[in-house]
C-alpha cells in the first residue's frame, strides 16, 4: 500500500484538465446542436417540430450513462475504434443538447409575441425576425439558466468515467486502487468538482437576480 | 455495416431484467419519498430557522449541488465503509440518492413557500393555529401545489440517475445489463433493451406523478387552474 502524497493531489488535479475540457466539448457540441434544436420546437413546420420533441423526450428519458454505453458501443459497431474521449463526447453533447433545446426554447418563447408582431409589421422575414429582434433579447433571458446548466454538464462529465477516460472520477479511481483511503480521496474529488462548479452556481444566481432587478 | 443485430439472448436474460427493473423502482421509490421528506424538513428550516440552521441547510444544499452524484456514491460505499461503517451497496445506494434528492427538494420547496405570502401565516396566527399547525397546512400543502410540476421532473431525473448505483454493484437495471452484456457480448442490443425500460419507466414515473397529484390536490383536481 502507497502512502497518500502530494504526487497524487497532482495526478487529481491534472486528470481535472480533462474533466475541464470535456465540459467544454459538451457545452459547445450541445449549443451547436441545441439552438437547432430550439428553433425546430418552434418551427411552423410540423415534422420538424415532432422530430425535434422526440429526440428530447427520448434523451431525457435515458439516463446519460445508457446513452454513454450506448455510443460506446454503438462506434465499435460501426467499425470505428473504441475511444473513450469521442463516445464521451459525442454522447455528453446529445445530452446537452436535449436540455439547452427545451432551456433555449423556453427562452425565445419569453420573449413577448407583442416583439414578434412589430417585427411582422415592419416587413422583416422569418430570419430577420430571429436574427435582428427576438434571438438578442432571448440571450439575456437565457444567461443564467445557461451557466447553471454548465454545473449539471460539469457534474454529468464524472460518468465518462466508467467508459474508462481518465477525468478527475476515474483518477480518484485509480489513486483509490493503489492507497486504499476512498474518504479522503474521494472526498478530495468532490472538492474539486465543488471548486468548479461553485463559481458557476454563484455567476447563475447573480445573474439571475441581475435579470429580474427591473421587474 | 456487417454487423447482424441479435436479440436472442432475451429468450434466456428477461427474468434478469426484470429483477432489476424492479429493484431499480424499490431503490427510486425509497429515495424519493425519504428525500423528499428531508428536503422539505430542510426548506422549513431554511425559511424559518435561525441563522446557525439557515447556514448549515445552505452549505448542505450547495455541497450536494455542486458534487457529482458518483462521487457522492462513492464516499457513501466505500468511504464509511473504510471508517469502520459497513453498509450493504443497496442501502449505500438509498443514503446516497435521498440526500442528492433531498438537496435538490430543499431548493424547490423554498421556492414554493416563499411564494406564499406572509398574509396567510397571519391569518393562521388570528384563527388560533398553532406554528407547527400553520406552516403544514397553510404552507407546506399549497406551497407543494404550486412546485409540483418541478418535484415530478426531479423524482423522474432521480429514476434515471439511480442507474449511476450500478458502479457500486447494486444490482439495479444498469448493472444487470452490465452483467447480461459481458455473459453475451451483446453489448450494443443490451443497452438498446435497457435504455427502452428506462423510458418506458419515465412514462410510468410521470403517469405515477400526476396520478399523486391528483389524489392530494383536491381543489385542482375539481377546478382545473393553477394556484
Amino acid at each position: 500500500m502507497i502512502q497518500l502524497n502530494a504526487n497524487h493531489l497532482l495526478y487529481l488535479l491534472e486528470a481535472a484538465r480533462w474533466t475541464v475540457l470535456l465540459s467544454l466539448i459538451a457545452f459547445l457540441g450541445g449549443g451547436l446542436v441545441g439552438l437547432p434544436l430550439a428553433l425546430m420546437r418552434l418551427s411552423k413546420i410540423g415534422l420538424l417540430r415532432t422530430l425535434a420533441s422526440g429526440y428530447i423526450q427520448l434523451i431525457q428519458g435515458t439516463p446519460l450513462l445508457i446513452v454513454l454505453f450506448l455510443s460506446y458501443f454503438g462506434l465499435g459497431i460501426l467499425g470505428y475504434k473504441l475511444i473513450p474521449l469521442v463516445a464521451a463526447g459525442i454522447s455528453l453533447t446529445l445530452y446537452a443538447a436535449a436540455f439547452l433545446g427545451e432551456i433555449w426554447r423556453g427562452c425565445i418563447e419569453a420573449v413577448p409575441r407583442t416583439q414578434w408582431e412589430a417585427s411582422d409589421c415592419l416587413g422583416l422575414n422569418r430570419f430577420q425576425q430571429y436574427a435582428y429582434v427576438v434571438l438578442p433579447q432571448a440571450v439575456r433571458i437565457a444567461i443564467p439558466p445557461t451557466v447553471g446548466f454548465m454545473v449539471q454538464i460539469v457534474k454529468n462529465t464524472s460518468l465518462a468515467s466508467v467508459i474508462g477516460f481518465v477525468e478527475l472520477s476515474r483518477a480518484g479511481q485509480i489513486v483509490n486502487n493503489s492507497t486504499f483511503e476512498p474518504f479522503a480521496i474521494f472526498s478530495a474529488v468532490a472538492l474539486i468538482y465543488f471548486v468548479l462548479c461553485y463559481p458557476l452556481s454563484v455567476a447563475a444566481r447573480t445573474l439571475e437576480r441581475k435579470a429580474h432587478a427591473g421587474r | 455495416m456487417s454487423y447482424k443485430f441479435d436479440f436472442a439472448f432475451l429468450a434466456d436474460k428477461w427474468p434478469d431484467f426484470v429483477a432489476g427493473a424492479w429493484l431499480t423502482i424499490q431503490l427510486t421509490i425509497l429515495s424519493i419519498a425519504f428525500g423528499f421528506l428531508l428536503g422539505t424538513a430542510c426548506a422549513v428550516a431554511r425559511v424559518y430557522g435561525g441563522p446557525l440552521l439557515r447556514r448549515l441547510v445552505g452549505a448542505y444544499v450547495e455541497t450536494i449541488r455542486n458534487t457529482p452524484l458518483l462521487i457522492q456514491i462513492f464516499i457513501v460505499y466505500f468511504g464509511l465503509s473504510s471508517l469502520g461503517l459497513k453498509l450493504s451497496a443497496e442501502v449505500s445506494a438509498v443514503i446516497a440518492l435521498t440526500v442528492n434528492m433531498g438537496a435538490y427538494t430543499t431548493e424547490i420547496m423554498r421556492a414554493g413557500i416563499q411564494s406564499i405570502l406572509r398574509t396567510q401565516l397571519e391569518a393562521a396566527d388570528c384563527l388560533g393555529l398553532t406554528r407547527f399547525q400553520a406552516i403544514l397546512h397553510v404552507v407546506l400543502l399549497p406551497a407543494m401545489e404550486r412546485v409540483y410540476p418541478s418535484l415530478a421532473s426531479q423524482g423522474v431525473l432521480l429514476m434515471l440517475a439511480s442507474s449511476i448505483t450500478s458502479q457500486i454493484s447494486t444490482e439495479e437495471l444498469t448493472a444487470t445489463a452490465n452483467l447480461v452484456q459481458s455473459d453475451t457480448y451483446r453489448s450494443f442490443e443490451v443497452y438498446v433493451i435497457v435504455a427502452v425500460v428506462y423510458l418506458a419507466l419515465s412514462a410510468l414515473y410521470r403517469l405515477g406523478f400526476w396520478a399523486i397529484g391528483q389524489v392530494l390536490f383536491e381543489r385542482r383536481r375539481r377546478l382545473g387552474t393553477p394556484l
